[in-house]
């Protein structure tokens, strides 16, 4: 009898394939980012022993339990933190945030703009779809003015954040933004804020039709897709505080605001302390953990 | 004071064992216990009356080799204490009532993902800000209960700046057997009182060493537990590619959102606890062979109590001494044992009514519980103690 043998899929050695399918909706945006972040991570030729992968809480926060990387799905908002503990721990770690615009810029605002801050060493991705899909399409702190979402049928009235603002505010060494839709870019902005050392984000604009686009009639996950498009705007070293997306389906600006350099928590820490204790400080780090 | 854990241990880290007879109050004597335990991970936000433990590591820890960070909230410190403990390093955090308050949810995260770690309650008077700077015993039943859902913990409560640092070292030693967090049970008192605290050299100081598995890779599943049921450790950067989540899991760490997978994950995160508290429980026994009366008590409460019981026992009435050192699992046993051969039972805690909940438990009505309680801002005075030692020989 003949088999036809299934030619292995290209991202096997990054996925948990046991764990397939996923459970996220098709047209969905996450798992474009997971994508990229895998391509991201063979083009740099990583050691993916020395990768980690924290995430919170929502549709976004699924994403550490896919990838076949130490991976760590932690409580709603204390993803950062979290890779916090882990990075200082563990400094050869190379340590990927990867969790959604509610979990990092609501419950987890604080640590966000604490961790940029501090310039610790760590990548956040954010994948921003507007809305909080797991619960199933309430109002996130990015959602657009006048958006429906199901705690604000009538339209929403505050105004969101601009994440790329913020992070470079609080003092981000690399900021950018894309949507899904700029497959290329964002693996070379991946590509780039894996090898900067200190705080680098990447907002990942990213559709959820199942609830964005649904409750506010924008067609299908390929319509948001060419609503992408039609309206993102590339512009690069722009102002981040002139970066927002402050309209309902108005422009969405894309590009890389920030790409600075700024000595991380642990560079000025063990700088500061070697500079007061001279002999007599123990460094902790270069690779070194306690058994 | 004899450290019970014996097994799988190695000596302590010289480094972090500060050797010599000296004043020390509670908070630094606890942060020299942790440094002492092997500890070189610190993650906390500042508190009245915990602060001290923060600011002694913080001190000492650049010249032993470790990391102080002073985090943004509590959330945040038990998250990174967290994070640190899947890195490899020991870890610990120290509040009081507020923030441990915020603590509760990612103390549930570490009894899920089974993260060895010690969390320290320098109990002060509540709820809400309460009387930051007066002491208090009124978190002992959040200890036991705070976080949501169905779990299990240890925790201890020492009665003086020595014992700061025996329990320390006990509660990582615990931490680490059990992989569970531990919580240490401080009080205000206890916390700012200054005693001689005797360090011991570090090669009589036993430390338990994570339990790391020995399985490679591909072999190795995160949750399959042996006959102990606590599953073997890997840390990040092993090359395990290992997942770990909150969510209901099962032996490989993968989400499995099922009656049965939840049933066994929380009947063993709980029964590892359950099953072993004879061998967890740990109490101090005072004059309780001849007694009528037994004084349960624990923390600062317990050496105002000693005072009670040298009254009680000048009027005539066979009065003793139980002090709980490990409060969490609870010793139903002993408290059974002796309600048999006892009249009563007194309880005298700062707070109105919480362990003695456990004493009537488990006396069951075969003896008298009387509790003593205080709310908070002093110790109790003594005479209260005698009058309900009197009522219970009664």
């Amino acid at each position: 009898m003949n088999t036809v043998k299934t030619p292995e899929h290209p991202m096997t050695p990054f996925l948990r394939m046991d764990r397939m399918p996923h459970i996220w909706c098709p047209t969905c945006g996450i798992g474009i980012v997971v994508k990229c972040l895998a391509a991201a991570l063979e083009d740099l030729t990583t050691d993916l022993d020395n990768v980690a992968i924290v995430s919170g809480i929502g549709c976004t926060g699924r994403v550490a339990g896919y990838v076949k990387l130490d991976s760590f799905h932690t409580t709603h908002g204390r993803a950062i933190p979290f890779a916090t503990g882990l990075k200082l721990s563990n400094p050869k770690l190379k340590i990927i945030v990867v969790s959604g615009d509610g979990d990092l810029a609501s419950i987890g605002g604080n640590h966000f703009i604490h961790a940029a801050r501090r310039n610790m060493d760590l990548t956040v991705i954010c994948v921003n779809n507007f809305i909080y899909g797991m619960t199933g399409g309430q109002l996130a702190p990015t959602t657009p003015p006048t958006a429906k979402t199901s705690t604000t049928p009538y339209g929403n009235y505050e105004t969101p954040f601009n994440l790329a603002y913020l992070a470079s505010a609080c003092g981000a060494v690399y900021v950018a933004r894309w949507t899904t839709l700029h497959m290329r870019n964002l693996i070379g902005s991946m590509k780039e804020a894996l090898q900067k050392p200190g705080f680098s984000f990447i907002e990942v604009v990213a559709p959820c039709s199942t609830l964005y686009a649904r409750l506010n009639k924008l067609g299908s996950g390929l319509d948001l897709m060419k609503y992408y498009h039609d309206n993102a705007v590339i512009a690069h070293d722009m102002e981040p505080k002139d970066a927002g997306i402050s309209e309902f389906q108005g422009s969405v600006i894309c590009g890389k605001f920030v790409d600075i350099e700024r000595p991380t928590w642990m560079d000025e820490t063990t700088k500061g302390l070697s500079a007061k204790l001279g002999t007599e400080y123990v460094p902790w780090g270069n690779g070194r953990s306690q058994e | 004071m004899q450290l019970k854990t014996v097994d799988r241990m190695t000596l302590a880290d010289p480094k972090g064992v500060l050797t010599g007879s000296h004043y020390l109050d509670g908070d630094f004597s606890c942060a020299e216990g942790a440094l002492a335990a092997g500890c070189r991970f610190f993650a906390g936000y500042p508190i009245t009356p915990s602060t001290e433990i923060a600011e002694r590591f913080a001190q000492r820890i650049p010249r032993i080799g470790g990391v102080f960070i002073q985090m943004e909230d509590e959330l945040a410190s038990i998250a990174a204490v967290i994070g640190a403990v899947w890195g490899g390093a020991k870890a610990m955090t120290v509040s009081s009532g507020p923030g441990i308050s915020l603590m509760m949810e990612n103390i549930g995260l570490a009894a899920m993902m089974e993260a060895p770690c010690v969390i320290v309650n320098v109990q002060r008077g509540g709820p809400s800000t309460g009387l930051p700077t007066m002491v208090g015993q009124a978190d002992m039943m959040q200890a036991r209960w705070g976080s949501h859902g169905d779990y299990q913990i240890i925790a201890l409560s020492p009665d003086s700046p020595q014992e700061c640092f025996d329990l320390t070292i006990e509660a990582f030693n615990y931490s680490e057997q059990y992989r569970v967090p531990v919580m240490l049970m401080m009080d205000e008192c206890v916390g700012h009182m200054y005693e001689r605290v005797t360090i011991p050299h570090a090669e009589d100081i036993r430390v338990r060493s994570r339990r790391y598995t020995t399985l490679p890779p591909g072999e190795y599943l995160p949750y399959r537990a042996g006959e102990d049921m606590v599953p073997d450790m890997v840390k990040a950067g092993d090359g395990y590619r290992f997942h770990i989540t909150g969510l209901t899991h099962d032996e490989r760490g993968y989400p499995a959102m099922t009656e049965e997978c939840h049933d066994q994950l929380v009947r063993r995160l709980v029964d590892k606890i359950r099953k072993n508290a004879q061998q967890i429980v740990h109490v101090e026994e005072e004059n309780l062979e001849d007694a009528d009366v037994v004084v349960m008590a624990y923390g600062i409460s317990s050496r105002v109590a000693r005072l009670a019981i040298q009254e009680a026992r000048k009027l005539g009435i066979k009065a003793g001494l139980l002090r709980l050192i490990v409060c969490w699992p609870f010793p139903e046993h002993i408290i059974r044992e002796l309600s048999a051969r006892v009249k009563g039972f007194v309880v005298p805690e700062i707070n109105y009514g919480q362990m003695v909940l456990e004493v009537e438990r488990c006396a069951a009505g075969r003896a008298k519980t009387i509790l003593v309680p205080h709310m908070g801002g002093n110790v109790h005075d003594p005479k209260d103690i005698v009058n309900a030692i009197v009522e219970a020989a009664k």
